[in-house]
């Protein structure tokens, strides 16, 4: 064993050595930068009479508190709009690891007697049942981006449209191609997290609008929403296709590991749409210096508009550009494309 | 209390035996060993027995390539694409494999490391805030392996000092290191800005990536740290009966602890080549990184209970699996049916050992009969 006089003396370096890093690692953690701008509705209040001040009315809230870029900001759109509004009280429940979790969360939130709920669900179908109880205690449920299939569960229903998504993309990817006249190309594709209903979708969507077109996916290679899944798929896509003409890319977070790819592969022969849009795809598709060219949205905007429904559901209002009293029942958001044309109007939108 | 141990005799193993009957005599002998300074051929080295068996493992991975080969002959028959195709591999392989070098420590010191993948996701997201970053590459790297080897030393307290199962403890790790992370973050994917450390991914020294000299590195520390220092030799007897150990006058707590605070160490340093590879960082990077180092360790015929295992196994353990992951992608064939190979490969692999360990014993059980009989 060691001499202890030596113990002691490395045991004091060591110890002054975990002290300074300690210290030095504390002040790390920071993370200020510009404020992530919320994707609020007060620019545009001016629309109609809806943004004036009515009925004081309890708004609740509540989503999965999942690790990914798009439901942070589903929750950070739905706080920030609520705020925008002085007649909405916003009450908020951590929706917990899973559907169980959200369900036992939610009939707390239930016993404060809101006026409405906004629910994201863990899992459409494992929570319909909660939908349909709050429905029948006179609690009007909007339904946010997750499906409860059952109609009576839901008062509105406010998502994005998955299989549109890879429609979009597959119609820019077969313009872009049919413009540069390539007949058979190859079109890799990499989509999240498979098990998923959305995703699978999403490639349907995709694979359809090229089929229509007589072209086909050459390469499929998931990846997990995260980037350094979308670095190793997007490696894994590149072996096996030594040349490629197009990549749809499903969402802009692991995108950004499927760029680091693309630097680290060297490949320029192609070129990427990616989804969702992220601010960073944004300023890089607007750039113009990278294989991104475009990207089809699935806004977490969509949490804003729902809070602003909600407060018209409760306040009894409709609308106000449309002919009904009443807010619609079901309203699915079109997947626009963004590209370097309009990438400055989008970009307020990017999260 | 511990402390007291250290003034054991060296002598002491020698009638260790008589003292408790439930020694393996198997450690009492590699403690007797000193660390050999050469002599010896690469294989015997790395743990003797160990040596058929990866051969056995080489043996899986040219049946993978010769499956590739003939499935994809057009893109085989071009010697720069099966170069380049496998230094992807190797990359591939390269940030698993540093964090399985750890894991196989830890293995053959009788524990178990949960935690691996989340404190490569918070090592990478704390080197990769706006904080850090501002501080450079340097700051960047320091705090990666700072906070990875943080956390091990956490994991090692709770495990040799707290008395809490290094199963419990490594989970209890594993769910708050993420959550840590995620808090970190703001759940937000931080993307790395510093071009130096993007620069770790894509940067080829004589043709080769950086990364995989990086692997080649750690693994040929973690080979010498193994089979030529005490060190190494104290791991092995720790996990093949700790209270021998303890008796033979080892630190067991103390060696514990330095084999999770390793364990974390490795994982710094691959929260930093991962973060190069994804631009970025984020909590739920890492995922699952756990049970492939772990399944790693275990193909290359690392002792879940401890006291036996190699490096070398471990390393084509990892190249096994990118193997089959690279196999899957140039075929263009569904990760579901990959995973369920992987299963299979794993299952496989542990029901050869047991057979071969089977054998082995069944060999010696006979040779102490004929010579007593």
């Amino acid at each position: 064993m060691t001499q202890p006089r030596d113990l002691s003396r490395r045991r004091m370096l060591f110890g002054s050595a975990a002290v300074g890093a300690g210290v030095l690692l504390a002040g790390c953690t920071s993370n200020e930068s510009t404020p992530t701008a919320a994707q609020t509705k007060a620019a545009d209040n001016s629309g109609g009479g809806n943004a004036a001040p009515g009925k004081k009315v309890t708004v609740g809230f509540s989503a999965p508190a999942a690790d990914h870029g798009w439901i942070a900001a589903i929750t950070n759109n739905a706080k920030a709009q609520a705020g925008a509004y002085s007649d909405v009280d916003f009450k908020t429940v951590e929706a917990g690891a899973d559907a169980a979790a959200q369900r036992a969360a939610l009939s707390t939130l239930v016993a404060q007697k809101p006026d409405v709920i906004v629910v994201l669900p863990h899992d459409g179908k494992e929570l319909n049942a909660f939908g349909l109880e709050a429905m029948k205690a006179g609690i009007p449920v909007v339904n946010l981006d997750r499906a409860f299939p059952d109609a009576l569960a839901y008062r509105l229903q406010i998502s994005g449209d998955n299989y549109g998504m890879g429609v979009a993309a597959a119609n820019y990817i077969v313009a872009q191609l049919k413009a540069k006249g390539v007949s058979a190309p190859i079109i890799g594709e990499i989509p999240g997290i498979d098990s998923l209903e959305l995703t699978q979708q999403r490639s349907k969507g995709f694979a359809d609008t090229l089929a229509a077109a007589g072209f086909k996916v050459a390469n499929r290679r998931p990846a997990e929403f995260t980037a350094d899944s979308g670095q190793q798929a997007a490696t894994g896509l590149f072996q096996a296709l030594p040349k490629i003409d197009a990549v749809w890319n499903h969402d802009d977070d692991q995108g950004i590991g499927v760029l680091a790819a693309v630097n680290q592969a060297n490949r320029k022969e192609f070129f990427m749409v990616g989804g969702a849009g992220s601010k960073k795809a944004m300023e890089d598709i607007q750039a113009d210096n990278t294989v991104l060219k475009a990207t089809v949205t699935y806004s977490p905007s969509m949490a804003s508009s729902a809070i602003s429904l909600a407060r018209l559901i409760a306040q009894g209002k409709g609308m106000s550009d449309l002919v009904e009293l009443q807010v619609p029942k079901v309203i699915v958001l079109a997947s626009e494309t963004i590209t370097k044309e309009n990438a400055s109007s989008y970009l307020k939108l990017g999260f | 209390m511990s402390e007291s141990t250290g003034t054991a005799t060296p002598d002491r193993p020698a009638d260790l035996p008589a003292q408790s009957p439930p020694v393996d005599p198997a450690v009492t002998a590699s403690l007797k060993e000193k660390p050999r300074a050469g002599g010896l051929s690469f294989w015997q080295g790395d743990g003797g027995e160990g040596a058929k068996r990866n051969l056995g493992l080489i043996g899986v991975l040219v049946v993978l390539v010769v499956i590739g080969a003939a499935t994809r002959w057009d893109l085989y028959s071009n010697p720069d694409w099966v170069w380049g195709n496998t230094l992807t591999i190797l990359k591939l392989a390269s940030v698993v494999g540093v964090v399985t070098v750890g894991m196989t420590f830890v293995i053959i010191g009788g524990g178990i490391d949960l935690s691996v993948g989340a404190i490569v996701a918070l090592a990478g997201v704390w080197a990769t805030t706006l904080a850090t970053q501002s501080y450079g590459a340097g700051g960047m790297i320091f705090t990666a392996i700072v906070v990875g080897t943080a956390v091990g030393v956490v994991n090692g307290v709770l495990i040799s000092y707290g008395r809490l199962v290094a199963f419990i403890a490594t989970l209890a790790m594993m769910v708050a290191a993420r959550g840590l992370a995620a808090q970190i973050s703001g759940k937000q994917t931080q993307v790395s800005n510093n071009s130096f450390i993007n620069g770790i991914a894509s940067t080829d020294v004589l043709g080769i990536p950086l990364l995989v000299y990086i692997l080649a590195a750690v693994v040929a520390a973690g080979w010498v740290l193994l089979n030529r220092t005490t060190f190494g030799r104290r791991t092995v007897a720790v996990g093949g009966n700790p209270e021998a150990a303890r008796l033979a006058g080892i630190n067991v707590r103390r060696h514990t602890l330095l084999l999770y605070a390793l364990s974390g160490l490795c994982c710094g340093i691959a929260a930093i080549m991962l973060t190069a590879q994804a631009n970025s960082a984020q909590a739920a990077m890492a995922n699952l990184y756990e049970l492939d180092a772990i399944a790693a360790a275990i193909i290359g015929g690392t002792l879940l209970s401890g006291g036996r295992g190699t490096i070398v196994g471990s390393l084509l353990g990892v190249l096994i699996f990118s193997t089959i992951t690279n196999l899957f992608a140039i075929n263009g064939l569904s990760t579901e049916a990959q995973n369920m190979v992987k299963g299979g490969i794993i299952v496989g692999a542990v029901l050869i050992q047991q057979v071969q360990f089977r054998s082995v014993t069944q060999f010696f059980g006979r040779q102490k009969a004929t010579t007593s009989g």
